[in-house]
């Protein structure tokens, strides 16, 4: 696609990236308590993917992000099913989710959910498929 | 407000409606694209607006605004993306395979 | 014992094994191993036979969809074991006969597996009790019947056949379930036999006519009563083992079985009598009187067999009488008839399967059937031609065969209704009368195509140009049709052995009450009375006709082909596919303005209809919160944003406005405190701009839209409507809470989940499923969209050769 040469942008993304994943780890885990959650994270994520992908180009992304992120997708959708299986493993309904809180020294009580892998799982999949749809249509001149 | 509300998303539904009937494959990616803004906002609507805190516990409130809307309109925004992708690809590649986006000449094309 | 469950799921077991490991089974004909099935079954319901002749019963009960009381109910009792031995019985000699007559064609597995279909199909019919159930069996024979129709798609002739035979019985099996579905609302259940026992309680009921006339239908169509006979001459299509089995033997008497079956229930009412004897005896008569002008010996054998259809059905019409009030004197007289029926209807399988199997022998050996090219085969084909004769002789209703005694009979019970006052229950006085006279002159026109079979095929000049070809096949193919026509004779001399054994228990079926000194037996010789010499006055008439029959065939200039029911089905047909086309045409433009524009304009017209009907419109802004400023000035620029979009010149104006709708939204999302969805909204906004932005990259500006000035007008026309439509349902909903909201619930999150976001706990925890859905459907996005674009090479060098 188009070959952008704008050192200005090229230099504020590099910063700025790191910045959207920051923000988007937060998200992640700011979910269970405060807004925030799988879908957005995996949107800030992408989102930081698609800022690098108009800052540089594609081969220089894909140099440096060696995934191929339909298999992302996809390991993201496994996780949302293997988290609704292993509930049924354990003679629950279906996608039953279990919760403990547990201590922990310094941090104090912390709660461990098992929504934490479907959360994984609901990520993965938004950016694999963001970033998949956004790599096809810039791929394919 | 809600009246105001689901005036506005009535008048975004007659707007999307509008750009549906277009013989033009874009303008029809783009009302369905603000279709979906007017169902958000009637979904809110429907859901009233009272409450006086968001609806994360211990926000020292009683009354939460309220979270079923809110988690429907979540997922609604997520998938309406998926499909308005979807259909801006289709889009490309029917024009890619013939040189049109007018419906009116994509009428019976059969690429073969 | 075996139970009848079994014996009904036995074939369709078989057909499943041999589909799913027998495939490739090469080592012998596969023939022989489905030979099994038939020759099981028939043992096990000959063990029956004693039982069931003492009085015995059989009801098994199996639980199938219980909560709308349909349940596998099966009944076994003499009526059903008399269609229960014919079908294995007769099965297995079709069996064996057909391991011959397809030794060589490839497609047996598909052949057998159809049949064992059939078999275990038409079992099905006549063992349920329950009539849901007999109903799904019943379709099931027609589609099995379809399939083995079929069996040659190669053919014109057998796609069209078969596609006719399933319209028609489908289309009866339908008003049959209607039939039914009414007769269970009349009668609160659906067992057959409760209803019987009950059938005293509803009699008067103005629905029972209704109910009669569609049970009927099914009954009729399936058993090609007149006017709905014309799909069993096309059925012939099917290899001859096939018209042998499901088209004289077994299948078209499902029609004979439910008359037989619900003549206790409908027997009193004069409408059944009626129909069922006025359009059996109108089959015979045509049935016969049409045969005698085919060419074609499998055609001919359709038309007699519809014609002998009708004797059967006469006979029950007749029979049915005993029930009738009016007659519950001389009620055992009737009961003859119904004998009558029974015997004829064993005697018709074994003549006419024999007479089938030996035209397929003639078809086999000779490649031809047609009457005008065959000729003198007597000296060649010498036991062919001893069973012909014995099953058209038969047929004709000459001794020493079965098929006199029951004609005989026949002839009997037409006789005894001009005895009976039958003008006190119809106005149709003279109907006793021209019952004996119709019958009798159907029988002559029997005769003469019964002479035909006989003296066409096997006398007169032989015109076959291969002599190598006239000899009888091999010996295993003669079986069958020799067993069958030893049967022919063996029953005219021992007839009680089959009637004592297996036709009065079946009586005892329909008529409880009646015992067996009140039936009587049959016999040879009854002195010469009036039967006796109708039956020589058929002879004497018949041999006339027969002399002339080059003159007699003039008659049929009357009755043009153009007129037929024939001509009628196919123009029905013909007409029905261009007038389908052509309405589909019209609305199907291929243009997707149209749709829209047809699904709104439906749409807005069903629901503002209905809402003005039920006088549904509510306003009230009770409740509603205020409004602050921040929300009239969002308010106010999205709508200069989206009027804006329509009158954009550029696509990229478009584009931002678009997106600026989404970030207002967002905004509006944080006015209504809900941070999730406008962070969400936040990114997903940008993210499609951007892909609006990269697509349009690589797509053409858009032109300047010109619609024609009406186009224009309608679609705003539409469009307000649909954006008024939307805005009044959604006041009014609003309005109106029916409810109270749910959500409170999900306020529980904390101690639930342990989470303190409630909307994502609503996410991940209370529609966890939802959420599982839809990132599968986001998934299947980004999936489509990479094969749509990764797609177009192949499509592209395809087109490149096309060019």
């Amino acid at each position: 696609m188009m070959k952008t040469n704008d050192v200005i942008l090229q230099s504020v993304t590099k910063v700025v990236v790191f910045i959207i994943l920051t923000l988007a780890i937060y998200l992640f885990f700011s979910g269970h308590d405060a807004p925030g959650g799988g879908f957005v994270a995996g949107l800030a994520l992408a989102s930081s993917f698609v800022l690098m992908l108009l800052a540089f180009d594609m081969e220089t992304v894909q140099k440096g992000i060696p995934v191929n992120f339909r298999i992302l997708g996809a390991v993201g959708a496994m996780f949302v099913l293997i988290d609704g299986v292993g509930a049924v493993v354990f003679g629950k309904p279906f996608l039953t989710q279990a919760f403990k809180e547990i201590e922990i020294p310094f941090f104090g009580p912390i709660e461990i959910s098992t929504v934490t892998l479907f959360e994984t799982g609901v990520s993965l999949a938004v950016v694999g498929v963001v970033v998949t749809i956004i790599l096809s249509i810039s791929e394919d001149v | 407000m809600e009246t105001v509300i689901i005036i506005l998303s009535g008048i975004l539904v007659t707007i999307a409606t509008y750009l549906l009937l277009s013989k033009n494959l874009i303008k029809v990616i783009l009302g369905t694209a603000v279709l979906t803004h007017a169902v958000h906002l009637l979904i809110m609507a429907m859901g009233g607006f009272y409450g006086s805190s968001v609806p994360i516990i211990g926000e020292n409130s009683e009354e939460y605004a309220d979270a079923l809307p809110q988690a429907l309109i979540l997922t609604s925004i997520v998938i309406s993306f998926a499909v308005t992708a979807f259909f801006l690809v289709l889009a490309y590649q029917v024009y890619k395979r013939t040189k049109t986006t007018d419906l009116k000449q994509l009428r019976g094309f059969r690429h073969e | 014992m075996l139970p009848i469950h079994l014996a009904i799921i036995f074939p369709f077991l078989t057909a499943l094994i041999i589909l799913l490991f027998l495939r490739r089974f090469k080592k012998i004909h596969l023939g022989w191993l489905v030979l099994i099935v038939p020759t099981i079954l028939f043992i096990q319901l000959s063990t029956y036979i004693p039982k069931i002749a003492s009085g015995q019963t059989f009801r098994n009960e199996m639980s199938w969809i219980p909560t709308f009381d349909i349940n596998f109910l099966t009944n076994m009792d003499g009526l059903s074991l008399i269609f229960g031995l014919l079908i294995t019985g007769i099965g297995t000699l079709v069996i064996l006969y057909s391991i011959y007559y397809l030794a060589t064609d490839p497609n047996v597995v598909q052949f057998y597996i159809y049949l064992l279909l059939f078999m275990g199909s038409m079992l099905g019919v006549v063992f349920s009790d329950h009539l849901m159930v007999l109903y799904v069996f019943w379709e099931l024979t027609s589609i099995s019947s379809f399939l083995l129709i079929a069996y040659w798609y190669q053919r014109k002739g057998s796609r069209y056949g078969a596609k006719k035979a399933l319209h028609i019985t489908v289309i009866g099996g339908f008003f049959m379930l209607v039939g039914f579905l009414m007769l269970h609302h009349l009668t609160g259940t659906f067992q057959i036999s409760e209803m019987i026992t009950q059938a005293d309680t509803w009699k008067n009921d103005p629905l029972l006519t209704w109910i009669i006339v569609f049970v009927l239908i099914g009954a009729f169509t399936k058993s090609a009563q007149f006017p709905f006979h014309i799909w069993l001459p096309d059925a012939m299509e099917a290899p001859t083992p096939i018209s042998a089995y499901l088209h004289s033997a077994t299948m078209v008497k499902a029609g004979i079985y439910i008359v037989a079956r619900f003549t206790p229930i409908f027997g009193g009412e004069t409408i059944w009598f009626l129909l069922v004897s006025i359009i059996g005896l109108l089959t015979l008569f045509w049935g016969a009187f049409t045969a005698i002008r085919q060419t074609d010996l499998k055609a001919l054998l359709a038309y007699s067999t519809v014609s002998q259809l009708g004797l059967i059905m006469t006979l029950f019409g007749v029979g049915s009488l005993s029930f009738h009030p009016q007659f519950s004197l001389e009620g055992t007289l009737y009961t003859q008839a119904i004998f009558a029926a029974l015997f004829h209807l064993m005697n018709h399988s074994t003549f006419k399967g024999a007479l089938f199997m030996i035209v397929g022998i003639i078809d086999y050996q000779i490649g031809t059937r047609d009457l005008r090219r065959l000729g003198g085969l007597a000296s060649f084909m010498p036991i062919s031609f001893t069973i012909a004769m014995i099953g058209s002789f038969s047929m004709a209703g000459l001794p020493p065969f079965n098929g006199f005694l029951s004609k005989e009979m026949f002839f009997t019970s037409m006789l005894q209704l001009k005895e009976m006052n039958i003008a006190s229950i119809t106005s149709l006085q003279t109907m006793a009368t021209f019952f004996p006279i119709i019958a009798w002159l159907a029988s002559v026109f029997t005769f003469i195509y019964c002479m035909m079979i006989v003296f066409q095929t096997f006398f007169g000049p032989f015109k076959i140009q291969n002599e190598e070809e006239a000899k009888e096949p091999s010996f295993g193919m003669l079986i069958p049709p020799i067993i069958l026509g030893s049967l022919v004779v063996f029953v005219f001399f021992f007839p009680n052995i089959l009637g004592d054994h297996i036709i009065k228990p079946a009586i005892y079926s329909i008529y409880p009450n009646v015992t067996a000194d009140m039936i009587g037996s049959i016999s040879q010789w009854h002195g010469f009375n009036t039967e006796l010499k109708m039956t020589i006055g058929i002879i004497v008439l018949g041999t006339i006709i027969y002399v002339y029959l080059t003159y007699f065939k003039k008659v049929y200039i009357v009755f043009p082909r153009a007129l037929s029911f024939d001509a009628l089905y196919n123009n029905t047909l013909d007409k029905l596919d261009i007038y389908a086309n052509k309405i589909t045409n019209f609305y199907m433009t291929g243009y997707l303005r149209d749709y829209i524009a047809f699904i709104f304009s439906f749409f807005t017209v069903l629901l503002l209809g209905v809402f003005f009907y039920v006088d549904a419109f509510a306003f009230s802004i009770e409740g509603d919160a205020t409004i602050n400023i921040f929300a009239w000035i969002l308010v106010g620029s999205i709508i200069i944003a989206g009027m804006t979009i329509l009158f954009a010149s550029s696509r990229m104006t478009a584009i931002i406005v678009n997106g600026y709708i989404g970030f207002a939204i967002a905004m509006f999302f944080v006015l209504f405190r809900a941070p999730d969805l406008a962070l969400t909204q936040l990114v997903v906004e940008t993210v499609t701009t951007a892909l609006f932005l990269l697509c349009f990259y690589f797509l053409p500006e858009w032109e300047k839209e010109k619609p024609a000035r009406k186009t224009k007008i309608t679609n705003i026309i539409i469009a307000i409507s649909v954006g008024v439509t939307f805005t009044l349902i959604a006041l009014s909903v609003k309005s109106g809470r029916l409810f109270e909201s749910i959500s409170t619930y999900f306020e529980k999150s904390e101690e639930l989940t342990g989470a303190k976001n409630i909307v994502n706990t609503v996410l991940g925890d209370f529609r966890a499923f939802d959420t599982m859905l839809e990132v599968i459907v986001l998934f299947i996005a980004g999936i489509g969209v990479y094969t749509l674009i990764k797609y177009k090479d192949k499509v592209e060098v395809k087109h490149d050769e096309n060019e």
